[in-house]
């Protein structure tokens, strides 16, 4: 198991600089508040992916997988409290637009 | 193995590249997708309760989070999105490119060609690793979830007919 992935090792890397790439791409054009956070989702992907290889690499599994489900919680835990914060910004200016925040004064 | 986890690889980086470019609804389930087949992979790898994870919350729950902030927040009127189709589509249109060019060039570099990586296989498990070293985690975990609970109440909670009309 631990050859297929050595011998991939490049590979698996390219795909997840491809995904942090196409995350940071969403977050930096869009302006849309819903956008920027599934941006920041592709990018916790690619941080999945690379744990996930660190992990079949080192052969310290275990502890990679203790360390994504980690991931994960916390992950859920902010795009929730960030998807209140969009919706309570909709709810005050009318719109999902990053640039209607500019406008609030605390 | 080999081709079919070549093509999921693939699967990945065009699922994720496509999310970017669909419209918002598209885009979640897009995004959902991308976990499906990143859940496969970790499968594959050997990761089988991480995948579950990944299934179940990031491709569950988060969808479902997204899809629901989305009903939530207004719809454009047909020619408003309309016209925000075409600037998308044009707006985007450079991550192709963008992602062609940096997976050319990472992959005629010379990085992650000499990589001589530590093999050392243990026999733990994650539940042992979960309740050993990485106990703090837990903690800060359970904190996280309390947090997130709270501000969720806080955050999506309707306003009252007196703070409206004051």
């Amino acid at each position: 198991m631990n050859n297929f992935w050595i011998e991939n090792f490049r590979l698996v890397i390219i795909t997840a600089a491809l995904l942090f790439t196409v995350g940071l791409y969403c977050i930096l054009v869009t302006r849309n508040m819903i956008r920027v956070l599934i941006g920041m989702e592709l990018l916790t992907k690619a941080v999945t992916l690379l744990l996930v290889l660190a992990g079949a690499v080192t052969g310290r599994m275990a502890m990679a997988q203790a360390l994504i489900i980690t991931l994960i919680v916390m992950e859920v835990v902010a795009i929730t409290v960030a998807a209140g914060v969009v919706v309570g910004a909709f709810r005050h200016t009318g719109n999902v637009s990053t640039e209607s925040l500019d406008e609030a004064k605390g | 193995m080999t081709i079919a986890t070549y093509i999921l690889f693939a699967a990945i980086v065009v699922c994720a590249l496509w999310t970017v470019q669909a419209s918002i609804v598209r885009a979640a389930l897009g995004l959902a997708v991308v976990s499906v087949l990143l859940s496969v992979l970790m499968f594959q790898m050997g990761a089988p309760l991480a995948g579950v994870f990944e299934l179940s919350v990031c491709a569950g729950l988060i969808t479902v989070v997204f899809v629901s902030t989305i009903s939530m927040t207004a719809r454009l009127d047909a020619e408003a999105s309309k016209a925000l189709r075409a600037v998308r589509a044009k707006r985007f249109r450079p991550a192709i490119v963008a992602v062609a060019c940096i997976g050319a060039l990472l992959w005629i570099s010379s990085y992650a060609r000499d990589v001589s990586p530590v093999i050392g296989e243990t026999a733990e498990t994650v539940r042992e690793v979960l309740w050993g070293p990485r106990r703090l985690d837990l903690v800060g975990q359970i904190i996280m979830i309390f947090v997130g609970v709270f501000g969720v109440v806080v955050l999506f909670k309707e306003k009252r007919e007196k703070e409206i009309g004051r």
